[in-house]
């Protein structure tokens, strides 16, 4: 102790001092955490706690204290509940449709913007091509609905060209194809800014010796700027496969009155409308862990196998950070 | 090579250039000379996406500003307004459902902001420092991107907050976002430590040194978490429709679905004006009104968004 006492108070490193010490010394620090923490608490922490609900038979006028458990029976009910499973099929249908042709999408974009010579145009599309992703869904839909509606723009010039009424907007069977036309309308300019980002530090050095080497742009394209966008790639994709079983609430709800909830029934619809809808809390609140809980274990999922693949994935930067 | 030398060279090699020059002397040696094919490939698909994306905006808003002439004419949507007028925001500010509306949303947007800048500002200049209980409280965050609670468990503890019917059921389950605070956090790791130190020394408190020291060097970062902040206020839909059953408390979002999705007119008593109106002007003034706010901020905060959403994504 003595020894340490004569070296000078900066040297001493942090961790020697003691606890009481440190709190006393970064007590202004604690209270600035303190607003955040309690956010925490009161609208993530305490409502995970709230799950319970999906194991006892919940009577709102009794509360979580007084409601009867009844372990995994709501579950099981859930399993026998073909509604459930439609809604499950739909979700993964509709997922399946979005990460098949959204995915591509951004890519393609940010590989044809980036080749673009005008700097200024490249600015403009941009421009353009962002404002989308900051308008709502109820906006979007409102938007897509005045254009390929019934009684929308589109519509209104086929029927002048004498082509007949196309039912873009209420037809369940082609609904895959207008939710994914809708995600690329609002999100594929926004999710370019990545993997123009990407693109933008790739060594130059590299394509100039690839063209002395005698390849053309396809084959720069496949060995130089394609390995480049490989990390992210990958990470879009394990965010994307996480978020799988939550494609796009607010858009299915918008549209399950025009379509039909045969097509546009989705996880998180069912639990709305079972639950705060139709009253019946707890199978509601057991569907929507399971989902949860199945979300979860797809992202780290995908994120080992990223890992076994010798790609960093997302938890590794994590820690770099 | 640094990240900027990157940038000017892959910018010289497209052809940056003020002067105009999109010929051979911008391009580099070893690129091949344009091809009409391919030019032509680039401009369908991206020109048409831009299209796209333009005029359905268009219509909108020309539609909102037609006379009612104009709108019969052209059988509901007009491209160009020929008379233009404001007559359709003249009813839609005479008072009545909508204009209480925008006052909602207006006042969520700007109290939410402020509450969630505050928020997260604080937590992540906290946790950006070696700090007492700093990692365990990154980590509570961090978890949050990975599950969610759940809409019912939501539901029962915003009604157990007794905060159903109330405006402030929109504001503070939105007060952090954790992606927000991962970018905010990115960022206040990158200010110098010497600099707080060196205002520690001359005796500044850690309140004075977050608001005096870090929070100018962080205004880019503010503006556009700020920015993603106030979008999601404003935009917000579903909390609405979960915890808001008051028409009178009902923000701009909830206005749109019912009266342009879902096609219910609004009756000449809502409006607080007498005739009935025309609605196919009147229902895009609705559309254009939920759309302005952020088309007027987004010019402004465009030229950030490249820095913050790739701090977001990388280290998300």
């Amino acid at each position: 102790m003595r020894l340490r006492r004569q070296t000078p108070a900066a040297a001493v490193p942090t961790r020697t001092l003691s606890f009481g010490t440190r709190v006393r010394r970064d007590w202004q620090m604690l209270v600035m955490m303190l607003p955040g923490v309690l956010f925490l608490l009161l609208f993530f922490y305490i409502p995970i706690l709230g799950n319970v609900v999906a194991f006892q038979d919940f009577q709102p006028f009794l509360g979580i204290s007084q409601s009867a458990f009844v372990g995994m029976e709501n579950f099981v009910s859930l399993y026998d509940d073909p509604l459930f499973w439609a809604a499950l099929t739909n979700t993964l249908k509709l997922a399946a449709v979005q990460l098949l042709l959204f995915f591509p999408v951004p890519l393609i974009l940010a590989l044809a913007v980036d080749s673009l010579v005008s700097n200024r145009l490249r600015r403009m599309f941009q421009t353009v091509v962002y404002l989308p992703h900051f308008l709502s869904w109820v906006l979007v839909i409102a938007l897509f609905q005045q254009s390929l509606g019934g009684a929308g723009f589109v519509n209104n010039l086929l029927r002048d060209w004498g082509f007949g009424e196309v039912p873009f907007m209420t037809n369940p069977d082609t609904f895959p194809l207008l939710a994914t036309a809708q995600l690329v309308w609002k999100d594929a300019g926004w999710a370019m800014i990545i993997f123009l980002a990407a693109l933008a530090s790739v060594d130059v050095a590299l394509y100039e010796a690839a063209a002395a080497d005698g390849a053309g742009r396809w084959r720069r394209m496949w060995h130089i700027t394609l390995p480049a966008l490989r990390t992210v790639i990958v990470l879009l994709l394990i965010l994307r496969i996480g978020d799988i079983l939550s494609v796009g609430f607010e858009q299915f709800i918008l549209q399950r009155d025009s379509v039909g909830p045969g097509a546009a029934e989705v996880l998180d619809t069912f639990t709305y409308y079972s639950g705060v809808v139709g009253g019946d809390w707890s199978s509601g609140a057991a569907a929507g862990l399971a989902k949860g809980v199945v979300g979860a274990l797809l992202l780290w999922g995908a994120n080992s196998v990223a890992h076994r693949l010798g790609e960093p994935g997302i938890f590794q930067k994590r820690e770099a950070a | 090579m640094t990240a900027t030398s990157d940038l000017t060279s892959t910018r010289r090699w497209l052809g940056t250039s003020r002067r105009k020059v999109f010929g051979a002397s911008q391009r580099p040696v070893w690129k091949e000379q344009p091809n009409a094919f391919y030019q032509l490939v680039k401009a369908v698909l991206l020109g048409g996406f831009a299209l796209a994306i333009i005029v359905p905006l268009l219509v909108v808003v020309s539609t909102s500003l037609a006379s009612d002439q104009d709108v019969i004419d052209a059988g509901g949507y007009v491209l160009w307004p020929k008379h233009p007028t404001f007559h359709a925001y003249e009813l839609l500010f005479s008072g009545g459902l909508v204009g209480r509306a925008i006052l909602v949303s207006l006042f969520v947007t700007v109290v939410g902001t402020a509450l969630a800048l505050f928020t997260t500002i604080t937590l992540a200049y906290a946790t950006s420092r070696p700090v007492v209980f700093g990692r365990p409280v990154l980590l509570l965050v961090l978890f949050t991107l990975l599950f969610a609670p759940g809409i019912i468990p939501m539901f029962l503890m915003v009604k157990q907050l007794g905060l159903l019917d109330s405006l402030w059921s929109l504001i503070l389950p939105g007060a952090l976002s954790a992606f927000n605070f991962v970018v905010m956090r990115a960022f206040f790791m990158n200010v110098p430590q010497e600099l707080i130190e060196s205002a520690r020394i001359d005796g500044a408190s850690d309140f004075t040194i977050l608001w005096r020291i870090v929070m100018p060097l962080s205004k880019a970062v503010i503006a556009v978490v700020g920015l993603f902040y106030a979008v999601g206020f404003w935009n917000a839909f579903f909390n609405a429709l979960l915890y808001i059953n008051d028409t009178a408390k009902w923000p701009l979002q909830l206005i749109l679905r019912t009266y342009v999705l879902q096609g219910s007119s609004l009756s000449a008593d809502q409006l607080g004006v007498d005739p009935p109106p025309q609605t196919q002007s009147l229902q895009m003034a609705v559309v254009v009104l939920a759309l302005i706010p952020i088309a007027m901020v987004y010019p402004f905060i465009q030229r950030h968004f490249a820095k913050g959403v790739i701090t977001g994504a990388v280290k998300g």
